[in-house]
């Protein structure tokens, strides 16, 4: 027999079917997402029950196509990790339920998982985690500081008080007319652009990790607005780079601030804003300087919504004894 | 021949084994309470109970709405995934058509309903023949009223059942008069035996492609459409 620990993920938190079989907690076998985000386009954003019935039409195409690629059958696999939450909570329950079903039917163990901690684990996948360690979670939902002291243990030292990063970018991108989602339109638009307008940055009291994007999304707004009203135009490309700059100066100089307080050994990039070309760099950048601490960036195809991550995450609470039973609910406001 | 059936599609929570032509084991509640947290521990306290493994399933099948959204859900998404991953054939059947058959005594047609808010119902209209449950019109969202006035004009008795029919009984009663039969309550409960039963000689679904038969397009769907044909 063999004593290789396999997990299967299933996320299905938001607009993407996803299942995904990683071995010992390290190594992907296999990483399958079925995207939806064609079918979310016309509306300008993900419809919750349009989510909910794709991921009933893909869930057990997904996972078959997982246990293809992967050659695993349902005797290797250790236990199965799901996302309980946060997210959408009609989309959490189709992965929820898929995952009870199959735990039943073949007696393998299942635990539910965060998906933020997900996100965090995907950089597991890339190098083995240090601590103690800073995550700076990125996302359409998230904004979050996360200090982390060892394997499965989570603290937020801060979050958003309003907009999360992700929808500030797309509420931005909607008032510029860029098509959904704005997150990597912005970014393209800002490297063609200067940041010559003047917006605000968000610092909020001395001292707090915490974050604040509505305002600057205000200010962009308004900005474009006032143009409007005099009659001058205001150069796109302009405005998403110094919309950006704001943006990545804030979250930079916060994680800077968290890095050295905290004297961390190593810095994780997390969740779909990580994706930003502009974000990447910034942090490549300023961490050039503090070459003794770890800088760790997910490639792309982890930054997004993914089941690898989820079983990256499962790996570790399953080695810490987490098990799940068939009360396991979807619970879409879940803490960390 | 071991049939797991369930029915997660309205208030009432169902779930039956059916072996060997005979209901071993049936569970029932008509409580609001959250279908995702109690179905699979019922599953399996049902199948523990009456000494039935996971691996001895012959057939799944599901009540495949029109109910709730959610619920309905739920209940496919178990029934497709042990289905798909026990490789045993999966039939769906309609959550009306399970409440059909509380009225197999009754000599004229049968309408089950569910509420569909804003006067709506869901239902359609079913008959035994030669102890056979038939579909006599398809499976609706249509207001009680319309309904109402359209049964009328048939020559059947019509017997309306369905724990949300007291909402609906008097619009019904109105418009029918002694045309509309109303079943007694100890019927208003979907029978997961039934659905069992009914799903047996029903022909297998294609598992990847099956889903709830939601009856309505989701809302941004409809309204999407229509600007489509606006334009
Ligand atoms: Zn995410």
């Amino acid at each position: 027999m063999s004593t290789d620990q396999i997990i299967m993920g299933i996320e299905t938190s938001c607009d993407e079917t996803a299942v995904a079989i990683v071995k010992n907690g390290t190594e992907i076998l296999t990483n399958t997402v079925a995207s939806q985000i064609e079918s979310h386009k016309r509306f300008g954003g993900v419809v919750p029950e349009i989510a909910s019935r794709h991921h009933v039409e893909q869930i057990t195409l997904v996972i078959e196509e997982a246990l293809k690629q992967a050659q695993v059958d349902y005797s290797d696999i250790t236990a199965i990790a799901v996302t309980e939450g946060p997210g959408l909570v009609g989309a959490l329950l189709i992965g929820v339920n898929a995952a009870k079903a199959l735990a039943f039917a073949h007696n393998i163990p299942l635990i539910g998982v965060h998906h933020i901690a997900g996100h965090i684990y995907a950089n597991r996948l890339v190098k083995e985690l240090q601590f103690p360690l800073i995550s700076l979670v990125v996302s359409g939902g998230h904004t979050e500081l996360v200090y982390m002291k060892e394997h499965g243990s989570f603290e937020v030292i801060g979050e958003t008080r309003d907009d999360a990063a992700g929808e500030a970018y797309d509420k931005v991108a909607r008032t510029l007319n860029l098509p959904y989602p704005g997150g990597p339109h912005i970014d393209r638009l800002a490297h063609e652009g200067k940041p010559v307008i003047k917006l605000p940055r968000s610092w909020l009291e001395e001292g707090s990790y915490d974050f604040s994007f509505s305002g600057l999304k205000s200010a962009v707004i308004n900005t474009l607005h006032n143009a409007e009203q005099r009659g001058e135009s205001i150069e796109p490309a302009d405005l998403a780079a110094s919309f950006q700059e704001s943006v990545i100066e804030v979250l930079v100089t916060k994680t800077l601030r968290a890095v050295k307080e905290y004297n961390v050994k190593q810095v994780l990039l997390a969740g779909g804003v990580a994706a930003n070309k502009g974000l990447r760099a910034a942090l490549d950048d300023a961490f050039k300087e503090i070459p003794e601490i770890d800088l760790v960036i997910p490639p792309l195809s982890l930054c997004t919504d993914n089941a690898a991550m989820i079983a990256a995450i499962g790996s570790v609470a399953y080695e810490k004894g987490k098990r799940s039973d068939y009360t396991l609910n979807a619970n879409p406001g879940l803490e960390i | 021949m071991k049939v797991l059936a369930i029915d997660t599609s309205n208030y009432v929570m169902g779930i039956a084994l059916l072996e060997d032509g005979k209901v071993s084991g049936e569970y029932i509640t008509n409580l609001q309470k959250n279908h995702s947290v109690r179905v699979m521990p019922a599953i399996q306290d049902l199948m523990r109970e009456c000494n039935v493994k996971p691996a001895e399933l012959d057939k799944v099948v599901v009540a495949k709405g029109p109910g709730s959204y959610t619920g309905v859900r739920i209940g496919v998404t178990i029934a497709k995934t042990l289905a798909w991953t026990l490789n045993i054939p999966l039939s769906g059947i309609s959550s009306l058509e399970v409440l059909a058959a509380n009225g197999k005594h009754f000599n004229g047609l049968i309408s089950p309903l569910f509420d569909a808010r804003r006067g709506q119902i869901y239902t359609g209209l079913y008959g035994y023949n030669e102890g056979l449950l038939q579909t006599v019109k398809d499976d609706r969202n249509v207001l009680a009223s319309d309904w109402a006035e359209e049964l009328k004009q048939r020559e059947e008795e019509i017997l309306f059942l369905g724990t949300d029919l007291p909402i609906h009984e008097s619009v019904i009663k109105e418009i029918m008069g002694e045309k509309a039969k109303f079943a007694p309550y100890t019927s208003f409960n979907p029978r997961p035996g039934e659905l069992a039963f009914l799903g047996i000689h029903k022909e297998a679904e294609d598992i990847h492609t099956f889903v709830p038969n939601y009856i309505r397009l989701a809302e941004a769907e409809a309204k999407w459409r229509e600007q489509q044909n606006l334009k």
